[in-house]
């Protein structure tokens, strides 16, 4: 019996459920009757892996970092989600979504997008199955993240702008959850990380955990031992942690490290750090840690990074963190940027901001010598060379 | 539940159908909450809900989103919308429903809303984001105890076994939410939404049902409530709302329901 996994009712302890208006009963009832039935039918499985393998390229390789590994006297190891086609994460749990989506007879998808990365991994499994598809995206981060925007068009995706609220991924996320009671029958929401009502965050959590699936295995090869020390990840909603930690939750003797972004700083008014700053409430359909004013009106968060804007995480995270099995750190704008510079220098891989966020982990914490820490690689940095020219005026 | 009388269920009971309106508090400006309760009760409504305005309004559409914001932005909270609601029996004795969504339920407490409620005069609570086995298991017994009646949704997607199981929650009435939208879709009802009326009317359910979403003119009005005991308009008003303030409410009523001002 595990306690960190989602138990039969929704919940990670006190967090998770389904909040949400009547209108959406019928579709997410449907999705948890089914997700478990359909997603471990062998059909099911051996599609999903060949598409794993042959289109985005997995196993992604665990690479052991020794230049940082050196300069921070540890034993670092690099999960290189970066290398999944379409340049993240994201692409693990839209391939396992879009083919459950078929086999439940969709013929229309809709997704919500912060940094892009997952409306363009939405966006190209809808072009591999020949299915329309509608990207919700906030005003703010359209401006920002203008190569993704090209990119979801190219692949034949309708990018609609968000303009309510601060018109990035919370309000992004309201307009698909809109869309989605508009359009009950025809559509599926492919939501980008583990939050959203149940039983969402457990299965984007399932889809996402071929990460510490290959972690475990390639460790043993490389180390002996299929657990890590330490495993460190950025969390925005906290689908590329959910995937890094996922076969850990229930080792004790692995040291989970999860990374907020704390934006100009905590106490700073422009932040996204949710577990220093938020408070159990309701969001998108799920009770979690979320960032409110006493009233309870969800307050806008600020990130660098489009991908952690968002001011909540998922239950699964809300509960690790109340319960102690993670450690939160919260990292500023300008510690993100630099750390990104800094791997990008000590390594040659450029990280994409969100994933920038986890590597400044090191200058806030010391490691043993002996210690083996795996850090999530969620993503390259392609998207955010913009933002990287500003900010070093390259 | 004791013998409680409550001021939704008397109206029911009542032969006339239900107009209720519904309106975003602290819209159009902060403070006209009281003369918009006042103008609709002198223009012959039936029965009113206030919305509590939320940042994110996910069942709304953009007319009710636009009015939220305002309202947020005027400076409307649960505490000041409570403020204002007291003592609002001495000169409204219509039945009062307040909207809204569950997160500002839940920070300002569940207890000390319901609490307060009652104090100032609340009938019912409109929850949607309040799903049903949640309230049955944390919160009924403090309804309850208030004397509030709980209002649930049904949709023309509701399965039937859901629908007989959110009639046995319901006390007061079922909110039929009329097509599968967001609020403020005005296209007009169809074949479809008369399929959905009639079969829910040939159910017998315990409750009578007041359709909402939707509705914006007589027609709507009157093809809603043929069948249903009563209709819900909330964006139509809320535009009048915007344009001319609380000015011309029995105008605007008028034209959904010509002659009966009270
Ligand atoms: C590369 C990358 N990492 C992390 C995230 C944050 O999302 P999550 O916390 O769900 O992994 C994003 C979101 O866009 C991303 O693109």
């Amino acid at each position: 019996m595990s306690t960190y996994h989602v138990d039969e009712r929704g919940y990670y302890g006190d967090f998770g459920g389904a909040y949400i208006p009547e209108m959406l009963y019928p579709n997410t009832e449907e999705l948890r009757t089914q997700y478990l039935k359909i997603t471990e039918e062998a059909s099911f499985k051996e599609e999903f892996d060949a598409l794993l393998r042959d289109y985005v390229g997995r196993p992604t390789p665990l690479y052991f970092a020794e230049r940082l590994s050196e300069k921070y006297k540890t034993k670092i190891y690099l999960k290189r989600e970066d290398l999944c086609h379409t340049g993240a994460h994201k692409v693990n749990n839209t391939i396992g979504q879009i083919l459950l989506a078929k086999r439940l007879g969709k013929n229309r998808i809709i997704a919500e997008t912060g940094a892009g990365q997952h409306g363009v991994a939405t966006a190209t499994v809808c072009a591999l199955m020949g299915i329309e598809c509608v990207v919700y995206m906030g005003e703010i981060d359209i401006a920002r993240q203008a190569p993704n925007v090209a990119r979801m068009k190219l692949l034949g995706a309708e990018v609609r702008p968000a303009t309510s609220g601060s018109r990035t991924l919370k309000d992004a996320t309201n307009e698909a959850i809109r869309d989605w009671i508009n359009n009950p029958v025809s559509t599926h929401y492919i939501i980008g990380s583990v939050v959203g009502p149940h039983p969402y965050p457990d299965m984007v959590a399932r889809f996402q955990s071929v990460i510490s699936e290959e972690v475990k295995a390639q460790l043993q090869e490389k180390e002996g031992r299929t657990s890590p020390d330490h495993v460190i990840a950025c969390v925005g909603g906290g689908s590329n942690a959910a995937g890094i930690y996922y076969h850990y939750l229930d080792v004790p003797e692995v040291n989970i490290i999860a990374v907020e972004a704390a934006g100009k700083g905590i106490d700073s008014g422009e932040s996204a750090a949710t577990s220093a700053l938020g408070k159990e409430g309701i969001i998108h359909g799920s009770k979690t840690l979320l960032m409110q004013s006493p009233d309870g009106q969800i307050t806008e968060p600020y990130s660098i990074s489009a991908g952690l804007d968002y001011p909540g995480v998922g239950p699964m995270h809300a509960h690790l963190y109340r319960s102690g099995r993670a450690e939160f750190i919260s990292v500023t704008d300008d510690d993100a940027m630099q750390a990104g510079r800094e791997l990008s220098a000590l390594e040659g891989i450029i990280p994409a901001i969100e994933t920038s966020h986890a590597f400044s982990v090191f200058d806030q914490k010391k490691f043993g010598s002996e210690e083996v820490v795996v850090v999530n690689l969620s993503g390259r940095g392609d998207k955010d060379l913009q933002t990287y020219i500003d900010y070093f005026n390259l | 539940m004791t013998a409680q009388t409550n001021r939704i269920t008397e109206r029911m009971k009542a032969p006339e159908k239900v107009l209720s309106i519904y309106f975003t508090a602290g819209y159009p400006a902060l403070e006209d909450t009281r003369t918009i309760l006042k103008n609709l009760q002198d223009s012959g409504v039936d029965l009113v809900e206030i919305g509590l305005p939320f940042s994110d309004p996910l069942a709304d559409g953009p007319t009710i989103q636009d009015s939220s914001t305002q309202a947020l932005h005027n400076g409307m909270s649960t505490a000041k919308l409570f403020e204002q609601l007291e003592g609002v029996r001495e000169e409204i004795d219509i039945p009062l429903v307040l909207m809204g969504y569950f997160n500002p339920m839940l920070q300002f407490g569940v207890e000390a809303f319901c609490k307060k409620c009652q104090e100032v005069g609340i009938d019912g609570i409109i929850m949607p984001d309040l799903p049903v086995d949640v309230y049955q298991r944390e919160y009924q017994e403090i309804y309850e105890r208030y004397n509030l009646l709980p209002i649930f949704l049904i949709t023309p997607q509701t399965p039937e076994a859901r629908i007989r199981e959110l009639d046995e929650a319901s006390k007061g009435f079922l909110y039929m939410v009329s097509t599968a939208s967001t609020t403020g879709a005005k296209s007009g009802f169809g074949e479809e939404q008369f399929d959905y009326f009639n079969r829910i009317d040939q159910m017998g359910l315990q409750n009578e049902q007041v359709v909402g979403f939707g509705i914006h003119d007589s027609t709507t009005f009157e093809q809603a409530t043929s069948t249903a005991k009563g209709a819900i308009i909330g964006s139509a008003f809320i535009k009048h709302l915007g344009a001319h303030g609380p000015e011309g409410t029995t105008d605007f009523v008028q034209a959904i329901r010509p002659g009966k001002p009270a």
